[in-house]
């Protein structure tokens, strides 16, 4: 069944076509990857899907609901969650505060009953406090849960904005080079984590990667992406052979 | 008056805050700084030039000279000592630090010269001329031209001495410009020393046309001059310019028509729809954040 | 998890309280300068000022040069309320809960109606436009005329005379340049202290609920925030909204205090907001605590340095740049942490 469903998707920045002619089918529960060399655009489409940019044309249904055009904070709440080429946490935050940020819609109350502390303060902030710990032991977190998040590790920092995402209940989950700047170690561990978050979460994932051991490792299906365009869609193992694909990425 | 006058004099003005205007812009585009003791070297170099030419009878070329070199020395002081060490941690930082300076500058000018308000007297030697009935004044003509002499020589000085590249250079990149061998420390230090020099010019030529000297003269055109710089869009000398110019017309010109109290906030007003309409100014760059 | 007692937000309650009975302890037994007793309610005004400051600056992150704008307006309106009312409420207590409030809801709206537009700006540039915004009501309020007589309030930007007013039953409350004269001298050091520590427990309760969460998010990484679903424009405003309201009640006091409320450059301009602006940074961005101090000592400061006369404010300049370079400045701080460890906060990496 299809969990995301794009069609002729494409941005325009003034002359440049950035994305053109973009079409995708995921199914739930899949893991599926985005490949391509630098600029393709594959951060561009991951900003069209999580409304950062409006789409020129084309069209965006999450689930069967069109979510084309709709601002980031609603599409959030349609089911979208992401983290960022270059870490985007909140680093004056504590570990724990921010996956309790990513909750913000989940329990919610409001401004008056938090300034006096009213009974809707308590229940709501206990359930929050209570996700949120038990995420941050399922990423093994929890003991570093009162530090800033400024002072995890690498690595750690990368799973941080991973359970950030996650908490925020979505359908997808877009990963957007998640392993850019991680030794064979790390990346050994991060590919754990995702097949972890795919399984205990039964989460549909949309990945960037240019860690091809990765992408093979764990995607079942590719699309590739070249100046804007697809090149190649399909089974992991049938794209990474296909001609086209071999040249874009090492040269004629 | 009738409005050509009006409008002549809100040229004037406009053409004092044009020049304090391109030290703010310079110093904001190469530092990233709000300088808000900038004001205050107006003030310093206006004082400078009535001790030596009211006080000590000398030659107002002279004097005006002695004030710009004590002004540029002031300048690259105030850099050197109080902001450097922190311009590279924090822009807030530093910009609390501009304002400690502000009160010094106005503090050690208020013991040497004490609080009461100094006349000072013209530097401008001629009376000025009458065309069709309506006088203009020495101090007019010559603000006016000064002020247009600067903006080009800056102009050329920028797009073709080495200094001026480097200056260009650091704004866009400091890091980068670094990296090719260009000493930040240096073009910073050189850009104060300029936007001081304009200060001390400016100190002069405003005081020459309101003769009201006190420690605080230079805290308001200071301010003003910062808003022209921004409503030009700042980091940028014809932004500057323009936007001194259009700044000392409406002005005086809402002075003349509106109301004489109400005129610094009709100037703040449509700062404000500035730069509703355009948020960098009116030839600022827009810088769009990468996702 | 175990509850500390001595967190920082309750030693920033237990700071205020212990002053407060200090102060009042040397009061009864006369050591207080009648010097130090007329800066009792100024200091309170600050302190609120700071604090209220910090929840835009520190906690927001975005950088205002308009808060005494809203303090004028809080000023403003409580004063002239105070006035307007009189002794029909004789009651002064009550009198001035109800000027408190009038004023921390109009500096509120304010705060709305300039928060909307001007929140889309960015750093350097919302500073400048609510510096502008600041000067702006300072001037509007030199030239703001309110008069009542018999037929109710009269209102202009002129002068006296376009008033009006009923000659016979005339009572000019606002009088443009002259301000407010007469308002009843409600505030003391006691109610003071005690809106202090109504700010301090609606701002720390603030910064520890779910929207403080949002807010400093927003201030961490506006885009991350985003991506997680918090609505920016409906934090910035609202954080916007309490810090002008704050600064509101700080007004409210401010003019209780006085026999005679002007909108001045000292008081209510830009140097005024600027000198808030001191004080938070000094005190640390986001850090309550350290904003009571700051604005206390610095506050002092001049007072303590009257002796000197001529040269005090010259010794504030030179104290706030050196304060700034050795608390900022990698070298110092590196000098710092060699010969004076002991006496900087250690930084662990648990925060």
């Amino acid at each position: 069944m299809a969990l995301l469903e794009v069609t002729d998707l494409g941005i325009s920045f003034g002359g440049l076509r950035a994305v053109d002619d973009f079409n995708v089918i995921i199914n739930k529960g899949q893991l599926y990857g985005l490949i391509g060399p630098n600029g393709a655009g594959k951060t561009t489409i991951f900003n069209l899907l999580t409304g950062v940019y409006k789409p020129t044309d084309g069209k965006i249904v999450l689930d069967g609901e069109n979510i084309t055009g709709k601002k980031t904070v609603d599409i959030c709440k349609a089911g979208i969650a992401r983290t960022f080429q270059n870490i985007r946490l909140f680093s004056d935050l504590t570990v724990l505060d921010n996956v309790k940020a990513g909750l913000h819609n989940e329990y919610k109350y409001s401004t008056i009953s938090g300034i006096f502390r009213l009974p809707s303060y308590f229940s709501n902030e206990k359930k929050i406090n209570e996700r949120a710990m038990e995420l941050l032991k399922v990423f093994d977190l929890d003991r570093e849960a009162d530090y800033k998040a400024s002072n995890l590790p690498y690595g750690k920092q990368r799973k941080l904005e991973i359970a950030r995402a996650l908490v925020t209940n979505p359908k997808l989950l877009l990963l957007d080079e998640p392993a850019a700047g991680m030794n064979p170690n790390e990346t050994a561990e991060l590919m754990e984590t995702i097949r972890l978050v795919r399984d205990r979460f039964d989460m549909t994932i949309l990945l960037i990667e240019h860690d091809m051991k990765l992408v093979s490792g764990i995607c079942e299906k590719l699309t590739v992406l070249n100046f804007g365009q697809v090149l190649a869609q399909g089974e992991t193992a049938k794209v990474l052979k296909d001609p086209k694909v071999i040249t874009a990425y090492l040269g004629e | 008056m009738s409005l050509i006058s009006y409008l002549i004099n809100g040229l004037s003005l406009g053409a004092v805050y044009a020049i304090i205007a391109l030290g703010y812009t310079m110093v904001y585009g190469i530092a990233k700084m709000l300088n808000f003791a900038h004001g205050d070297v107006i003030m310093v170099g206006a004082y400078v030039a009535f001790t030596t030419v009211s006080g000590m009878g000398m030659n107002p070329v002279l004097g005006i000279l002695i004030s710009v070199v004590v002004c540029t020395v002031t300048g690259v002081l105030i850099e050197t000592i109080a902001y450097r060490p922190l311009l590279e941690v924090s822009k807030l930082a530093v910009l609390i630090t501009a304002i400690g300076v502000s009160y010094f500058l106005q503090n050690v000018a208020l013991l040497i010269f004490g609080a009461d308000t100094k006349s000072f007297s013209s530097v401008i030697p001629f009376k000025g001329i009458t065309v069709s009935g309506i006088n203009i004044s020495g101090e007019t003509i010559v603000t006016i031209l000064a002020c247009i002499i600067i903006v080009v020589v800056l102009s050329l000085f920028i797009k073709y001495t080495k200094p001026g590249k480097a200056m260009l250079a650091v704004s866009e990149d400091a890091g980068a410009a670094q990296l090719m061998g260009i000493s930040t420390n240096g073009t910073i230090a050189l850009t104060f020393a300029i936007g001081s020099a304009l200060a001390a010019i400016a100190g002069v030529l405003l005081c020459s046309a309101y003769p009201a000297l006190t420690p605080y003269t230079g805290s308001m055109p200071g301010i003003k001059a910062f808003v022209a710089a921004v409503f030009g869009g700042i980091g940028s000398i014809p932004g500057a310019f323009i936007g001194g110019l259009l700044l000392g017309i409406i002005e005086i010109l809402g002075k003349a028509y509106v109301s004489s109290q109400m005129a610094d906030a009709i100037v703040f007003a449509v700062l404000i729809v500035v730069l509703l309409v355009r948020p960098t100014g009116l030839l600022g760059k827009e810088i769009q954040e990468k996702v | 998890m175990a509850k500390k007692f001595l967190t920082k937000d309750n030693s920033s309650y237990i700071i205020v309280i212990l002053v407060y009975l200090i102060v009042e302890l040397l009061l009864k037994t006369g050591h207080v300068s009648s010097l130090m007793k007329g800066l009792l309610v100024p200091l309170c005004v600050y302190v609120i000022l700071a604090v209220s400051l910090n929840i835009t600056v520190g906690i927001l992150g975005e950088l205002s040069l308009g808060h005494a704008g809203f303090m004028c307006v809080g000023a403003f309106t409580g004063a002239f309320f105070s006035r307007y009312v009189g002794d029909a409420i004789a009651f002064g207590y009550l009198r001035f809960a109800i000027a408190v409030i009038l004023g921390a809801l109009v500096a509120a709206i304010f705060g709305i109606i300039i928060g909307i537009p001007v929140l889309r700006l960015k750093g350097d540039y919302l500073a400048i436009v609510t510096l502008a915004f600041g000067e702006i009501i300072k001037n509007v309020v030199n030239v703001l005329y309110v008069g009542k007589d018999i037929n109710g309030l009269h209102i202009s930007m002129k002068d006296t005379a376009s008033l009006n007013l009923d000659a016979a039953s005339s009572d000019i409350i606002i009088k443009g340049a002259q301000g407010i004269t007469g308002t009843p001298k409600d505030s003391t050091f006691t109610i003071g202290i005690l809106l202090v520590l109504i700010t301090l427990f609606v701002t720390l309760n603030l910064i520890h609920s779910r929207t403080g969460r949002a807010i400093m998010a927003i201030r961490d990484n506006r885009i991350a925030a985003e991506s997680i679903g918090i609505n920016i424009t409906k934090y910035k405003l609202l954080t916007f909204t309490i810090s002008a309201a704050f600064a509101g009640v700080a007004g409210v006091l401010y003019a209780h205090n006085l026999a005679s409320l002007t909108a001045l450059p000292k008081n209510f301009g830009y140097n005024m907001s600027i000198m808030i602006l001191v004080f938070v940074v000094l005190g640390g961005m986001g850090n309550i605590r350290g904003s009571i101090i700051s604005a206390v000592i610095l506050t002092l400061l001049p007072e303590l340095l009257r002796g000197l006369n001529d040269y005090r404010m010259l010794i504030y300049s030179i104290v706030l740049i050196v304060v700034m370079i050795f608390s900022w400045s990698p070298s110092a701080k590196a000098f710092r942490e060699r010969y004076f460890g002991f006496l900087g906060k250690k930084k662990k990496e648990v925060s």
